[in-house]
């Protein structure tokens, strides 16, 4: 029988795990829909509106369901977390205050208006509504990074009688993880809703769509994905140097590293062994992790052996990391093929256009990665040194808790399957009918074609223009 | 030691604010849901457009309300949260549920638009209940004899009832036609309803409530109450005769129902915070006994004070946006 506190974390991990998927989509895609109106006003150009209308859709669907997702994690923390709320509730209370506050209503509010309110106010207006969205996906993602890097690396507070005041709220917010953290997630989500735009667009281009719309949008996420990729690897370089230097046991146990040494190697691949504490069939690039690391290649690395009964899980945060890793440079390999041909040859290769199709959701699989590296890796403590997760648990019995947590699973997983098919479907309707406004049939000159001149896709070309 | 009550009066006033309105908001938006007919989707084309431009932000309110409880009021937080365990995780899947019925039928084929309503209907009703539910649980100290069960089922059932009542009030502002009188004729018998759950809750709450039969019957106190069943019966009747005549000459007065309701919702939600202040959880925690530490408070009451006003700012402006009757809803 599994007790409260393993179900109540694997409950934790799915909601947080399911809930963080679409907020990964939308803080950048809402972005992505600025850009698009924006250039509509500059250029006059419909295509704009409609590579507009066919996201903004994608976009609502995913926004309802991390809307939904997200409301679970407010009561999360009083349900199967009450010792988080008694130790720290004094600093996380505020941070979610003002996340409430500061985001949710303002892109909750404004939500509405972008999605139902274009007929009945200016489309100026309109685009400022769509900002106003965005501004307000992108301060949620501030708090509650803000609060989670609190929890990883914990300043600005004293401890009374074991629970923790505020002193610094200055110190508290703007904790030494934070900035790497932020500019970490937001570049991920960059990236995801980037692969997510290339990858359904080109679905519609491989289902014979010849409409200007999708190879406009897949040219646009091919550019930001190539400026994104190296970025990455740049921010993520600097938040490992933090890590290393705030959490040494969590970047022991992503490179496998048991006894402190200098020039460590890279190991490409291992299967750590937590009871003989050593690694089998290592693969190790001499001295490299001490060279990304500290930037020397006789840098000293601490092992796990320094922080006994204090360190985390090793095997999930090596291969999380790798797995992150290695789709990082999958992004990076393809977002520049991709800026490659198009500078070439003005156009996407069938071939290209199908490893975006596969690469769809790569973005959710290295999040994944990525947040399971991070948040196990703070393990045993749910705030690091001040709080064992063990010891924040709830009291309600283990039947309370598998039944809630089968519930949530099998929600999950239907909707998960709805969500995606929705998407396909969406797409694969978007490739019959091209859905033009009275209004913008009106307005529209004849300087813009409503289909790309077939030199533009002379290798896609296969049906004819539907309308 | 500086003397804070005021801070924890104020968060527990907010907190109360925001759970009032969360009820009026999303009450309506949860009571049309309910109503959706199985036979018609044209009707339910309409209801859902009615409420499209809206229901996120209303469902904020109770993010906001358990985020004051949870920042100001931590220990009656836990306490809640733990005793509600089963009826809150209800809660929560039949709110994933409707959120993502809305957007998923929108988008998606003839046959699956069906199952999807299905869902948003069935997603409303859950939730409704499990809210009248708790809130039954709540208010009688979390008790698990029969009695009590008894008492939350009836909370349950009057709290769906309300929220049904106030949809169908919602509706026959918003809409016109043959679904305004449908509307109007849902919300008599609602309103009936609605009007013997409230009474049967405020006649057993001070019989198995010795301290809320106290505060009612001290005089000469409760003769300043006297006003809360006076208006309340008032409020009742007159929305009855108005629906009874639904829908009137160039729809003069479509709004005055729905204005009925929200007073009605007021005045029955200014009986119960009498009944129980200044506890925060009825009989075992008062506001000052649960809240945390001060500078947070003061912390986050800056926050609160420069952004609240600014968030019903907005929201009077979307409400301006989608004035008048719901217009057909078209994504983009």
């Amino acid at each position: 029988m599994i007790d409260t506190l393993m179900l109540s974390r694997i409950q934790f991990a799915a909601n947080i795990s399911f809930h963080i998927l679409f907020p990964m989509i939308t803080i950048a895609m809402c972005w992505f829909l600025v850009y698009f109106k924006i250039r509509l006003h500059t250029s006059g150009d419909p295509v704009w509106m409609r590579a507009y209308r066919f996201w903004v859709k994608v976009f609502a669907l995913t926004f309802a369901i991390g809307v939904v997702s997200g409301i679970t994690m407010s009561f999360q923390f009083g349900t199967n977390w009450p010792g988080y709320m008694e130790t720290v509730g004094n600093i996380a209370g505020p941070l979610l205050g003002y996340e409430v506050l500061t985001a949710f209503f303002l892109e909750a509010t404004f939500l509405g208006i972008m999605l139902f309110g274009m007929d009945r106010i200016s489309p100026r207006l309109h685009t400022f509504a769509t900002m106003i969205v965005a501004l307000g996906t992108t301060t949620s993602a501030f708090w509650i990074l803000a609060l989670n890097s609190w929890m990883q690396t914990p300043s600005g507070f004293e401890m009374r009688d074991g629970v923790a005041f505020p002193v610094d709220w200055m110190e508290i917010i703007f904790n030494p993880s934070l900035p790497y953290r932020f500019a970490h997630t937001l570049i991920a989500s960059g990236l995801t809703a980037s692969f997510l735009i290339c990858g359904l667009s080109a679905y519609r281009i491989l289902k014979g769509d010849s409409k200007r719309a999708p190879l406009l949008t897949l040219k646009t996420a091919i550019c930001v994905a190539a400026i994104l990729t190296p970025l990455q690897v740049f921010v993520g370089d600097l938040h490992g140097l933090n890590t290393l230097e705030h959490q040494p046991q969590k970047i022991a146990a992503m490179e496998g590293v048991w006894e402190t040494q200098k020039g460590a190697p890279l190991l490409l691949f291992a299967l750590p062994d937590e009871k003989t504490r050593s690694n089998h069939f290592e693969i190790p690039v001499p001295k490299l992790a001490s060279l990304i690391l500290t930037h020397d290649s006789e840098g000293e690395i601490k092992g796990l052996n320094e922080f006994k009964n204090e360190h985390p899980p090793v095997a999930p945060l090596f291969f999380g990391f790798r797995i992150m890793v290695g789709i990082g440079m999958l992004m990076l390999l393809l977002s520049w093929t991709g800026v490659w041909q198009l500078i070439r040859r003005k156009s996407v290769n069938t071939l290209t256009l199908k490893a975006f199709l596969v690469m769809t959701f790569s973005g959710w699989i290295a999040t994944l990665a990525g947040w399971y590296v991070t948040e196990i890796g703070r393990q045993p403590y749910l705030v690091s040194g001040i709080l064992r997760t063990s010891d924040a648990v709830t009291t309600v019995p283990a039947s309370s808790v598998t039944i809630s947590l089968t519930l949530y699973l099998l929600v999950y997983t239907g909707l998960l399957i709805a969500y995606l098919h929705t998407l396909f479907l969406m797409a694969r309707r978007a490739v019959e009918i091209e859905e033009i406004s009275p209004q913008e049939q009106h307005n529209s000159t004849s300087n813009f074609p409503l289909h790309s001149s077939p030199m533009n896709l002379s290798p896609l070309l296969a049906k004819e223009p539907t309308s | 030691m500086m003397d804070t009550t005021w801070l924890h009066v104020f968060f527990g006033g907010l907190m109360a604010l925001a759970i009032l309105i969360y009820a009026i908001l999303d009450g309506y938006d949860l009571g049309v849901g309910i109503l959706m007919p199985r036979g018609n989707i044209q009707q339910r084309d309409q209801m859902i457009a009615s409420i499209g431009p809206f229901w996120d932000a209303n469902e904020t309110w109770l993010v906001l309300a358990v985020g004051i409880l949870l920042i100001a009021f931590p220990d009656a937080y836990n306490l809640v949260l733990k005793e509600l365990y089963l009826p809150a995780t209800i809660l929560l899947i039949g709110l994933i549920m409707r959120g993502v019925a809305f957007d998923f039928r929108a988008k998606v084929s003839l046959d699956n638009k069906n199952t999807w309503d299905n869902i948003f209907k069935i997603g409303s009703l859950v939730s409704a209940l499990a809210q009248g539910y708790m809130l039954g649980q709540y208010v009688i100290g979390f008790d698990s004899s029969w009695t009590s069960q008894g008492f939350s089922v009836l909370s349950a059932i009057c709290v769906a009832a309300a929220y049904s009542y106030i949809g169908a009030a919602w509706l026959v502002m918003k809409t016109e036609g043959e679904l305004q009188k449908q509307a109007a004729s849902w919300a008599r018998r609602c309103g009936w309803v609605t009007f013997l759950g409230v009474a049967s809750v405020s006649i057993v709450n001070p019989i198995i409530n010795p301290s809320v039969f106290q505060k009612w019957f001290d005089f000469p106190t409760a003769l300043l109450l006297f006003h809360i069943p006076l208006i309340s019966i008032a409020l009742f009747v007159t929305n009855d005769q108005i629906l009874k005549r639904i829908p009137l000459e160039k729809d003069f007065g479509c709004w005055i129902p729905f204005l009925g309701v929200v007073g009605i919702f007021f005045i029955c939600f200014q009986g119960l915070a009498y009944s129980f202040y200044p506890y925060v959880v009825p009989g075992k925690l008062t506001m000052m006994e649960a809240a945390s530490a001060t500078e947070s408070l003061e912390f986050i009451f800056i926050g609160t004070a420069i952004v609240v006003p600014i968030i019903l700012c907005y929201t009077a402006l979307s409400y301006r946006v989608f004035w008048g009757k719901a217009t057909e809803l078209k994504y983009y």
